[in-house]
C-alpha cells in the first residue's frame, strides 16, 4: 500500500514537472528583429497553421504564393487543422508544448484570449503597419494594450441574407423592425415559400438569431457587454437579450422554417435560398463565397439586411471581426525576422490586389486604403454600407470573453420546441457561468 | 482445472516475463497519462496552467444539467446496440455457417461496414436517413411505409444512431460467433440432426456451446455501446439541442470549449460508471466460463 | 427432390440476396454514386446515377490535392498501421498465452489491468505532454506506441478467449521435448492462434488506420499527415465538398479493403483450422 502511494506521488510530482515545462516557451528574441528582411539570399522555411476551411485556405495560399514570389529563397509551407473546437484544441495543445508553425491563423476576440497572448505570442504592437490597421479591429487581437494579431481576411456581416427575387416579386421591402420582417415572413409563407432557412444539420448554423442580434441589443443597453463581462447582465433577465432566443422559438411557434429543417445541413441551406426555395437565412456572410462559387448564376439575387430590431430608428448591422495571423515566441530568430516581414506582406496594397483576385471578399478590409474590388458581390455592397454609415457593432464575441460552448445546442432545443426561449436563456447564463469559472475570470 | 496440480516443470514454460515488454508500452504510453489525468482532474486547468482546486470540477460536472438525461441515453443505446447486435449476429453467424448458396460473397459484404472509418460511415447514413430526399424514407415511401425523420425527431435520433452502430459492428460479432460454431465439433451436429431440425441445433448445442462467443459479444459491444462517441458525434453531435447525448458527447464538448480539468473529471466518472457496470458483468462471465 | 422444394429454395435464395444487397451494398453504392458527380450534384445528396461520372477525375483530384498529400498521407498511415498491428500481435499473444496457461492471481491482476485499458478513455493532452518528455512527440514511433497500448486490451481479450481451444497436451508435449518457452510459443502456440491473430490484425488494423483523433494530436505536422485527416480537410467546417469527401472515403477504404481480402478467406475458413483441432 504504502509503495503505492509512493507511486503515486511521484507520478503527481512528475505530472507537475512536465505541466511546467509545458508552460514554459522560449524566449522572444526581440534584438533581431530590425523590421527589414533578415539573410535575403539564405533559404529559410516557415511553417504556417491554417484550419481548413476552404475561405482560409485560399487566403493563406494566395499569402504564401504572393510572399514566395517576392522572396524566392523563403519557402512557406501551409499546414492544416480542423476548424472548430477540435482545431481550438490543437492550436492550445501546440502552444502549450512549445510545438506551433512559425506563423498561424486563428480567430480574433474571446477565443485569442484563452490563448494566454501575453505568454505564447510575439507582441506586434511597434510594427510600422499597425498604423494602417483599423482601431475596432485592434482591440480584438490585443490584451493589455499589446496587439498581438495582423487581420488576415476581410471583416463579415452577421444578419439576413435573402432573395432578393422573392421580395421583388412579392413587393416586399426590406424590414428595419422585426415586427415587419414577421409580416413579410408571412406573406412569404402564403406564397408557398419557406419563410426562413434553418439548417440545424450543422449546429453552429443555429445561433445567428442570437448572436446577430446583439447590435439591437447594444442599442437598447449601451453596457451590456461589460456588465455582462462582470457578472452583472443576465440573457434571461435582460429583454434585449432575451429576444434572440425568442425570435428563434417565434419562428418554431409560427412554422417559419422549411421542411426538414432539423437536419438540413449549411450546403443545403445556401442550396435552398440560392434557389429561391427560401426567403431568409440568417447567417454570416462569409457564406456568400460558397454561395457564389456553387450557384453562379444566383449570386446576384442574394442581399444582406441587417437583423431588425425592436425600432427603426435602431437599425444595423452586426460585424464579426476578421481572424488573423499570430506569431509564437517559439518562433525566433533569422525566422522571426521573416515571419514578421510576411506579416507585414499581409497588410500590403499587393497582397490585397491578389487576395481581390482570388478570394472574393465577405465584407470590408479592416486596413486603411484597402479597397474592395469594382465587381465586388451584391450582399457584401449591402454589409459595406451599413459599416460606411456607422450602423454596425461588433458581434458579443469581440467584446467580451465570456461565450458558452452550449449556445448552438440551446438554440436548436428552441428551434425544434424542446425548450422555450426563456429556459434556453436561462441553461444558457448556467452554461456561461461554468465557461467563467472554468476560465478562472474575476467576479464569477 | 486445477492448475495449482501442474507440475512446476510445467509452469515452468509460461514465464511471467511474458508479460514484461507489454506491461512496458502498457505503462508508459497509458498508465502513467491516465494518472497524469487524474492529477489534471483535480485542476482547473489550460493546458498553459493547472490551478489545483480539489474536487471543484466533479461536483460540477455532476450539477451538469445535460448529466442525467445524457446518462440515461447512455445506458440505452449500449443495451440496445449490444442486444441488437447479438439478436442479429448469432442467426446470421448461423446463416453463414449453414450450406446456402453465396455464403462467401454474403460473409464479405457483412464485414464492410466493419471496413469503413466510423465517421465516413456517420456522414453516409446521415444522409440516407434525410426526411425528404433520403433514400432510406425514399423507399419506405414507396411501400407505404411511414417516413420519419430518423435524425431530426428528437424522440428517435438516438435509436437511429444506435440502429447505424449496430449495422457497422454486426460484421465483428458475426465473425466471433462464426468461430465460435466453427469451434464446436462436428459430432454434435450430427446427433442433433437425427434428434430435430434447426431449432434443437440452435436450443441445445448453439447456445450453451458458443456461450464464450456471446459472452465477448455482450461485453465488448457493451464497454463499446457505453464509450461510443465517433457515431453519434458525427451523425447528431448530441443533438437535436441534447436529445442524444451521451457521456461522451457531454464530456467532449467541455473538451472543445476548453475546459480540459472539467472534461478529465468527466471521464474518471464515466471510468468509475463504467466500471461499476461491466465488472461485475466479466466476474459472472469468468464464472460461466469455468463452469464449462 | 420435388420441384416445389427447389422453387422455395430459389426463392430463399432469391430474398436472401437481395436482403444482403440492401442492407449492406447499398450505402456503398451510394458513396460511389455521390464520389462520381459535380459539387453541385453531390450538394443534393441524392441516390442518382451523376449526370456526368466524374469518379476518375474526382479521385485525382483527391489524391493529387496539396502536392500529392493523400499519397503521403496512405504511406505513413500504412506505416503506422503495419508497426502498431505487428507489435500488438506479438505482445497481446505473449500475454494472452501465459495469462490463460497460468490463471492464477498474477493472471488476474493482468486481466483487470487488460479490463482497465478496455474501459478507460485515453487521456490525450497528457500523452502529448509525457510523448515530449520521451522525445517521442510527433515521432511515428510515438504514436505506433501509443496505438499499441490502445489497442492491446482488445487483442488480448480475443487471443485469451482464443486459447481456451488450443490444448495444454500440445504445449505439455513440447515442453517434455525440451523446448523453450519462447520456441514453444513462436511455434506451437502462434501458428495455432492463426485465426485469432487474423480477426485481431483486421479490427486492429482498421481502428489504427482510421483513427483521426490520435494522429490529430500526437502526429502534428503536414509530413506526418494521415489518411483520416484528408478526410477531415475536405469535412472542413463551413463548406463542404461532397463529391470530394465521398472520393476521399474510397481512397481510404481502399487500403483496409485491401487487407481484408488479402485476410478474408482465413478470418472465415482458417477459423475452422483453428477450431477442429481444438
Amino acid at each position: 500500500m504504502k509503495k503505492q502511494t509512493m507511486l503515486l506521488v511521484a507520478l503527481l510530482g512528475l505530472s507537475l514537472i512536465l505541466a511546467a515545462c509545458a508552460g514554459q516557451t522560449a524566449p522572444a528574441d526581440t534584438s533581431s528583429d530590425s523590421g527589414a528582411v533578415a539573410a535575403e539570399d539564405a533559404p529559410i522555411t516557415l511553417t504556417y497553421l491554417v484550419d481548413d476551411g476552404e475561405t482560409d485556405q485560399l487566403l493563406a495560399h494566395a499569402f504564401a504564393d504572393g510572399y514566395m514570389e517576392l522572396h524566392p529563397n523563403v519557402t512557406i509551407e501551409v499546414e492544416n487543422r480542423p476548424g472548430g473546437g477540435d482545431g481550438d484544441n490543437v492550436v492550445k495543445t501546440r502552444l502549450a508544448t512549445g510545438d506551433m508553425t512559425d506563423v498561424f491563423f486563428y480567430n480574433a476576440g474571446s477565443l485569442l484570449q484563452a490563448l494566454q497572448p501575453a505568454n505564447t505570442l510575439v507582441d506586434l504592437t511597434d510594427e510600422p503597419y499597425m498604423d494602417t490597421v483599423d482601431d475596432a479591429f485592434k482591440q480584438t487581437v490585443a490584451q493589455d494594450g499589446k496587439i498581438y494579431g495582423v487581420p488576415s481576411q476581410s471583416a463579415m456581416g452577421g444578419g439576413i441574407l435573402y432573395n432578393k427575387k422573392i421580395y421583388a416579386d412579392l413587393g416586399l421591402s426590406i424590414p428595419t423592425t422585426w415586427e415587419e420582417f414577421a409580416a413579410n415572413n408571412e406573406i412569404i409563407k402564403e406564397a408557398g415559400i419557406a419563410p426562413v432557412i434553418a439548417s440545424y444539420g450543422d449546429t453552429w448554423t443555429s445561433q445567428l438569431f442570437v448572436l446577430a442580434d446583439y447590435y439591437n441589443v447594444q442599442a437598447a443597453d449601451p453596457n451590456f457587454a461589460e456588465e455582462y463581462t462582470a457578472n452583472q447582465a443576465k440573457y434571461a433577465t435582460t429583454p434585449a437579450a432575451l429576444a434572440g432566443f425568442a425570435h428563434i422559438q417565434e419562428g418554431y411557434d409560427k412554422g417559419w422554417y422549411q421542411q426538414d429543417y432539423a437536419t438540413t445541413t449549411y450546403e443545403q441551406g445556401m442550396g435552398l435560398l440560392a434557389n429561391g426555395e427560401g426567403a431568409h437565412y440568417p447567417m454570416l456572410s462569409f457564406a456568400l463565397p460558397t454561395i457564389a462559387t456553387n450557384f453562379p448564376d444566383k449570386i446576384d439575387d442574394i442581399g444582406f439586411f441587417a437583423q431588425p430590431g425592436a425600432s427603426a430608428d435602431e437599425n444595423g448591422a452586426t460585424i464579426w471581426m476578421l481572424s488573423a495571423n499570430y506569431i509564437p515566441l517559439t518562433t525566433t530568430g533569422d525566422k522571426l525576422a521573416v515571419a514578421k516581414d510576411f506579416l507585414a506582406y499581409t497588410v500590403s496594397s499587393a497582397a490585397i490586389e491578389l487576395l481581390n483576385e482570388r478570394v472574393p471578399p465577405s465584407g470590408p478590409y479592416l486596413i486603411k486604403g484597402a479597397e474592395l474590388p469594382a465587381d465586388v458581390l451584391p450582399a457584401v455592397q449591402d454589409i459595406a454600407a451599413y459599416i460606411e454609415s456607422g450602423d454596425s457593432a461588433p458581434a458579443l464575441e469581440f467584446l467580451s470573453p465570456v461565450k458558452g460552448p452550449n449556445l448552438e445546442h440551446l438554440c436548436v432545443a428552441v428551434g425544434t420546441g424542446q425548450m422555450t426561449a426563456e429556459e434556453a436563456a436561462a441553461a444558457y447564463d448556467e452554461d456561461v457561468k461554468k465557461q467563467a469559472q472554468q476560465l478562472g475570470l474575476e467576479g464569477w | 482445472m486445477a492448475t495449482s496440480a501442474r507440475p512446476r516443470v510445467i509452469m515452468k514454460a509460461y514465464p511471467n516475463w511474458f508479460y514484461l515488454p507489454a506491461a512496458i508500452v502498457f505503462g508508459l504510453f497509458f498508465l502513467i497519462p491516465t494518472v497524469m489525468a487524474f492529477y489534471y482532474s483535480l485542476t482547473r486547468w489550460t493546458l498553459f496552467d493547472a490551478t489545483f482546486i480539489g474536487f471543484q470540477n466533479y461536483i460540477t460536472f455532476l450539477n451538469d444539467p445535460s448529466l442525467k438525461s445524457g446518462l440515461i441515453n447512455t445506458i440505452i443505446y449500449a443495451v440496445m446496440t449490444s442486444g441488437l447486435k447479438v439478436i442479429i449476429s448469432l442467426p446470421l453467424a448461423m446463416l453463414l455457417t449453414s450450406n446456402i448458396r453465396f455464403k462467401d460473397f454474403y460473409r464479405s459484404i457483412t464485414f464492410f461496414p466493419v471496413l469503413v472509418s466510423t465517421v465516413a460511415v456517420g456522414i453516409t447514413f446521415s444522409m440516407l436517413m434525410q426526411p425528404s430526399t433520403g433514400l432510406i424514407n425514399n423507399v419506405l415511401g414507396a411501400i407505404g411505409l411511414p417516413q420519419p425523420d430518423w435524425l431530426g425527431n428528437p424522440d428517435l435520433a438516438l435509436y437511429s444512431v444506435a440502429l447505424v452502430d449496430v449495422w457497422k459492428g454486426l460484421g465483428i460479432a458475426t465473425v466471433i460467433f462464426m468461430a465460435g460454431i466453427l469451434s464446436i465439433p462436428q459430432e454434435y451436429f450430427e446427433a442433433a440432426r437425427l434428434e430435430g431440425g434447426t431449432w434443437v441445433k440452435f436450443r441445445y448445442i448453439i447456445i450453451p456451446l458458443a456461450r464464450n462467443a456471446t459472452f465477448t459479444v455482450i461485453l465488448l459491444s457493451f464497454i463499446g455501446g457505453l464509450r461510443t462517441f465517433d457515431l453519434i458525434w458525427t451523425m447528431t453531435r448530441g443533438g437535436p439541442g441534447f436529445a442524444s447525448d451521451v457521456l461522451t458527447s457531454v464530456i467532449y464538448k467541455q473538451y472543445q470549449a476548453g475546459f480540459y480539468g472539467l472534461s478529465t473529471a468527466g471521464n474518471v466518472v464515466l471510468f468509475i460508471l463504467v466500471t461499476i457496470i461491466v465488472y461485475p458483468l466479466m466476474s459472472y462471465f469468468n464464472r460461466k466460463e469455468l463452469e464449462l | 427432390m420435388s420441384i416445389r422444394r427447389t422453387i422455395t429454395n430459389l426463392l430463399r435464395d432469391v430474398i436472401l440476396l437481395v436482403t444482403f444487397i440492401l442492407v449492406f451494398l447499398v450505402p456503398f453504392i451510394f458513396i460511389l454514386l455521390n464520389a462520381a458527380k459535380t459539387r453541385q450534384e453531390a450538394a443534393l445528396l441524392e441516390f442518382r446515377w451523376p449526370s456526368e461520372f466524374l469518379l476518375w477525375a474526382n479521385l485525382r483530384e483527391v489524391i493529387t490535392y496539396g502536392e500529392n498529400r493523400m499519397l503521403l498521407a496512405l504511406w505513413n498511415s500504412t506505416l503506422l498501421t503495419v508497426g502498431s498491428v505487428t507489435l500488438i500481435v506479438v505482445l497481446s499473444a505473449l500475454v494472452a498465452f501465459v495469462m490463460q496457461r497460468r490463471s492464477d492471481r498474477l493472471a488476474s491482476v493482468v486481466g483487470s489491468f487488460m479490463l482497465a485499458g478496455l474501459i478507460i478513455p485515453p487521456a490525450v493532452v497528457p500523452t502529448v505532454f509525457f510523448l515530449q518528455w520521451l522525445n517521442l512527440y510527433k515521432t511515428l514511433t510515438g504514436m505506433i506506441m501509443v496505438d499499441v497500448a490502445l489497442n492491446m486490451p482488445f487483442a488480448i481479450l480475443i487471443f485469451r478467449a482464443f486459447m481456451n481451444s488450443i490444448p495444454r497436451e500440445l504445449d505439455e508435449a513440447a515442453i517434455l521435448d525440451g523446448a523453450s518457452p519462447l520456441r514453444i510459443f513462436f511455434s506451437v502456440i502462434l501458428p495455432l492462434l492463426r485465426p485469432a491473430i487474423v480477426t485481431v490484425v483486421v479490427t486492429s488494423s482498421v481502428n489504427i488506420f482510421n483513427d483521426f483523433v490520435g494522429p490529430l494530436y500526437f502526429l502534428p505536422g503536414e509530413k506526418n499527415v494521415t489518411a483520416p485527416l484528408t478526410l477531415f480537410s475536405f469535412i472542413s467546417q463551413f463548406s463542404s465538398q461532397y463529391n470530394l469527401l465521398f472520393a476521399d472515403v474510397v481512397v481510404m477504404t481502399i487500403i483496409p479493403l485491401i487487407i481484408f481480402i488479402f485476410f478474408q478467406r482465413q478470418l472465415v475458413s482458417g477459423m475452422m483450422g483453428g477450431a477442429i483441432k481444438g
